[in-house]
């Protein structure tokens, strides 16, 4: 093993049928660092991790850890975590329902009888330690989802592991959020313990991490120390191609003209829901591509629902094409041409168990009717034609939409809205959570379906995204629309400071 | 649209997979194998089990009779309530607990109407036709009751039914006060024993019919589309249009309507009923019948041929245990023995191990090269 080094892995290789996952890769962690590892989706990252925690058994290769003689054998998360590799996943793997302190020792405990005493003076020192908000008795669902992360991490620190995975932490944080995350990821790294770090942000890649490594398509493209990779080489080395495709979507983007005249599509006045936010008016003119920003839980997502029908609308009127229209529920907008592409990919938006086609003819068969089903050809060629212009990589059309990557589910609720023909299409962050090869085109589809004549309402936690691609902005802060950004004014430090309020008024 | 028939499990052909382990793969091979068993037993132990002869029923008329007639009649009810079972097993990721307490309820109002209020009734008072629709009605309305429970008031399948469980079978005695009502119309009995000049028994018939018409509903509906999108993510669902309480709703309503049917078929066999006995723990055999085929018992996914399968293995194993005299006390355990084998076997981690073990070695060789 290397000097210094707390985790070698050595050629490792994974297939799968008909795929080779992982080929020939090689990862080296040291200790006290914190080492992203990037890459598009269906690159390895999350191969890789789950053979080095041992979800998945390797076909090739071999793991040395720090401490241990020879190759170490892993076969279960179980190994891992008794060999000192811990793992702290997106989505939160502990039990709302206990409390913190048990959420900490539960799996762990020695012989039958728990200790209460022991175990919350015991959670509280390390929560202390770590400046963790929360009490160990608390219940750890009452705890904001950042804190939850945060004992997630805090087990996995308590257990004196010398490798923490952290698996796209932030994707469900917001800004304060990951901040707190960092200071605890530093104070981990100053204490000797390497962190491998998984995410799509590029730009808390460079602020937290030591050294990247770069996997494509299962194999490795190289190991770098940060200083010595800026972002547009970064990016170049994910894709596999140089080009400046954030260039290109401004130059595509033409004037900020864009829709701005015309009469409006949609008009809404006064619209409120049950999900509490205050009263808004919004329109949208046919080819224009607006969006919500603000940071997370000021109510973006429940004005679109709003919209949507999605959450009950409790006041206000709507118009569309100048008629006044009624949206109870999603059918009622579905009906008049509004398509939405909710938020939360896997609770909202697909349907895991079944297949991709019917995923994507689902929206379009609901409208035809229950006593209308496509033919079985009808469906396929419906099913083709989208994963064709939509390069959704997928074995086949059958295959179950759960098994595919997150960047290429996106693609298929995105498929099923256009298969709609909606005139109005609502996307709200169709970019988290995905690739940026990905991101990119679904930004560059957006921008195309304006084009077309469609309106389109675009929400994304990225603000140099919205700014990409919308031109006019509507401002959220604490539930309540505070202000409208368009043209010159569509600034990030004009954004920042309407979203920040004070000097604004 | 979901066709179960065609496509229960589509894969991606792999070429590096054994055929042993397609087969596996398959959703049908656990009930296609238990049946395939079960005949190879009786073939070898007595292949006489499979024996069909013509004998005088007790009103002298010509009639098939043997093992395998016996098993295909006795089916029928088990059968129809294994479709209505799967479907909603599919949208609430439950199951109803209740369909023996209300097949009682269904022949209580059938044998009412039938007799008019009498307690014996030696020609039918009402048409059997529009008697049996308002059995069918009101097993819908109870099917509602519970659909409306799960649905609306989101309570637990099996809490929601434990209702009608418990109440069912006072609430069908109370139909007909408390008697026992005896219908000696012989046509009134076409439908649970022969029609005059056919050898078939009738249950057969109509127990086909049903799966015809679900075959058919299936086909020209979205009913297999909706049911499984509810049952696997109710969110999406509702934003993708549909209304996830109206369609769980509907398919405790379809399961009422199946319920009245099979209710109708029991009746019928004898022309009376014993409310505390009639379909006595059919309710599990249904739900065994789903789990057989297949179908996970929290919903989403289903095959409503895999449970159909399901329910006439249970039966053929039923009529198997009789034909070796196991005396009926008995009967139970040793269906568990079968019972826990098929299940574990069905199990997809055992099914995964099985699949694995085949696969090991090609994939060692794979991983050299």
């Amino acid at each position: 093993m290397q000097e210094g080094a707390v985790l070698e892995m050595r050629g490792i290789c994974k297939y799968f049928p008909g795929v080779r996952a992982l080929q020939d890769v090689d990862f080296t962690l040291r200790e006290g660092e914190i080492h992203a590892l990037m890459g598009e989706n269906g690159a390895g990252k999350s191969t890789l991790i789950k053979v080095l925690t041992g979800v998945y058994p390797k076909d090739g290769g071999e793991v040395h850890i720090r401490g241990i003689e020879g190759a170490a054998v892993i076969r279960s998360p179980q190994d891992a975590q008794n060999a000192g590799i811990s793992t702290v996943y997106q989505e939160i793997t502990l039990c709302p329902n206990l409390s913190v302190a048990e959420n900490m020792y539960i799996g762990r405990t020695k012989g039958a009888v728990a200790n209460w005493k022991v175990m919350n003076s015991g959670a509280k020192q390390i929560l202390e330690s770590l400046g963790i908000p929360a009490s160990p008795k608390q219940q750890l669902g009452s705890c904001s989802i950042a804190v939850q992360q945060m004992v997630a991490i805090a087990r996995a620190v308590d257990m004196e592991c010398k490798v923490l995975i952290l698996d796209e932490p932030t994707s469900s944080l917001d800004e304060q959020e990951v901040v707190k995350l960092f200071g605890l990821m530093r104070d981990l790294r100053a204490k000797g313990v390497g962190i491998i770090f998984v995410t799509h942000f590029l730009e808390q890649v460079y602020e937290v991490c030591d050294r990247i490594t770069v996997l494509r398509d299962g194999q490795l493209v190289g190991e770098y120390v940060i200083e010595d990779l800026p972002r547009v080489q970064l990016v170049s080395k994910m894709l596999g191609k140089e080009l400046d495709d954030m260039a290109d979507i401004k130059g595509e983007m033409g004037g900020d003209t864009v829709g701005t005249e015309g009469a409006p599509v949609l008009e809404a006045q006064g619209l409120c829901s049950s999900a509490g936010i205050k009263p808004f008016d919004f329109s949208i003119r046919r080819g224009e591509v607006n969006g919500f920003t603000g940071l997370l839980g000021s109510g973006r997502s429940e004005c679109v629902r709003a919209i949507f029908g999605a959450d009950h609308v409790t006041g206000g009127s709507v118009k569309m094409d100048g008629k006044s229209i009624k949206i109870k529920k999603p059918l009622d907008a579905m009906k008049c041409g509004i398509g939405y592409l909710p938020e939360d990919r896997k609770g909202d938006g697909i349907v895991g168990d079944l297949s991709v086609r019917e995923n994507i003819i689902l929206a379009l068969q609901v409208m035809k009717g229950f006593f209308r089903p496509f033919s079985r050809a009808q469906a396929e060629a419906f099913a083709d034609e989208y994963i064709k212009l939509l390069e959704i990589k997928t074995a086949s059309a059958d295959t179950p939409i759960k098994s595919l990557s997150g960047g290429n589910q996106q693609k298929c609720i995105l498929a099923r809205w256009l298969l709609t023909d909606p005139k109005y299409l609502i996307l709200d962050e169709p970019t988290r959570g995905i690739d940026i090869g990905t991101k990119i085109e679904i930004q560059k589809l957006v921008l195309k379906l304006a084009a077309e004549g469609k309106s389109v309402t675009f929400i994304s936690s990225e603000i140099d995204e919205m700014l990409r691609t919308c031109s006019r902005l509507i401002v959220m802060r604490d539930r309540k629309a505070v202000g409208e950004l368009s043209g010159k004014d569509l600034t990030q430090t004009k954004i920042m400071a309407t979203i920040a309020g004070g000097d604004e008024e | 649209m979901t066709t179960p028939v065609k496509n229960p499990e589509t894969r991606v052909k792999r070429p590096d997979e054994s055929l042993f382990k397609r087969l596996t793969r398959q959703q049908l091979f656990i009930p296609v194998a238990a049946l395939v068993l079960l005949v190879l037993f009786n073939l070898i132990a007595d292949y006489k089990f499979f024996e069909v002869t013509m004998k005088e029923n007790s009103l002298g008329n010509p009639v098939l009779s043997g093992n395998i007639i016996s098993v295909l009649d006795n089916a029928s009810e088990l059968v129809i309530l294994a479709i209505g079972m799967t479907l909603v097993t599919a949208s609430s990721g439950g199951q109803d607990i209740s369909v023996g307490a209300t097949m009682a309820i269904a022949g209580s109002v059938i044998l009412r109407m039938v007799c008019g209020g009498q307690v014996t009734a030696d020609t039918m008072q009402m048409n059997l036709v529009l008697a049996v629709l308002i059995g069918v009605v009101v097993s819908a309305l109870f099917g509602a009751f519970n659909g409306t429970l799960v649905a609306y008031f989101k309570i637990q399948p099996m809490v929601a039914t434990l209702i009608m469980f418990t109440a069912g079978r006072s609430i069908a005695a109370w139909i007909n006060n408390n008697q026992l009502p005896i219908v000696n119309d012989i046509t009134f009995k076409y439908a649970g024993t022969f029609l005059p000049g056919i050898p078939v028994p009738t249950p057969i018939f109509i127990t086909a019919l049903m799966i015809l018409v679900f075959w058919l509903v299936l086909k020209f509906t979205n009913l297999g589309l909706y049911t499984q999108a509810v049952g696997i993510n109710a969110n999406s669902s509702r934003l993708n249009g549909l209304d996830p309480k109206l369609i769980k709703l509907m398919t405790y309503v379809i399961l009422g309507v199946c319920v009245a049917v099979a209710g109708f078929i029991r009746v019928s066999r004898s022309g009376s009923i014993n409310y505390s006995r009639i379909a006595e723990n059919i309710e599990m055999d249904a739900i065994l019948a789903v789990a057989l085929g297949g179908n996970a018992l929290s919903g989403g996914k289903f095959n409503i041929y895999g449970s159909i399968l399901g329910a006439y293995v249970i039966q053929f194993l039923t009529t198997t245990l009789y034909k070796y005299n196991v005396p009926s006390t008995a009967l139970p355990a040793y269906k568990a023995v079968v019972v826990i084998l098929l299940v574990v076997l069905s199990a997809p981690v055992v099914r995964e191990k099985l699949a694995n073990m085949k696969k090991a070695p090609v994939r060692a060789a794979k991983g050299v090269s």
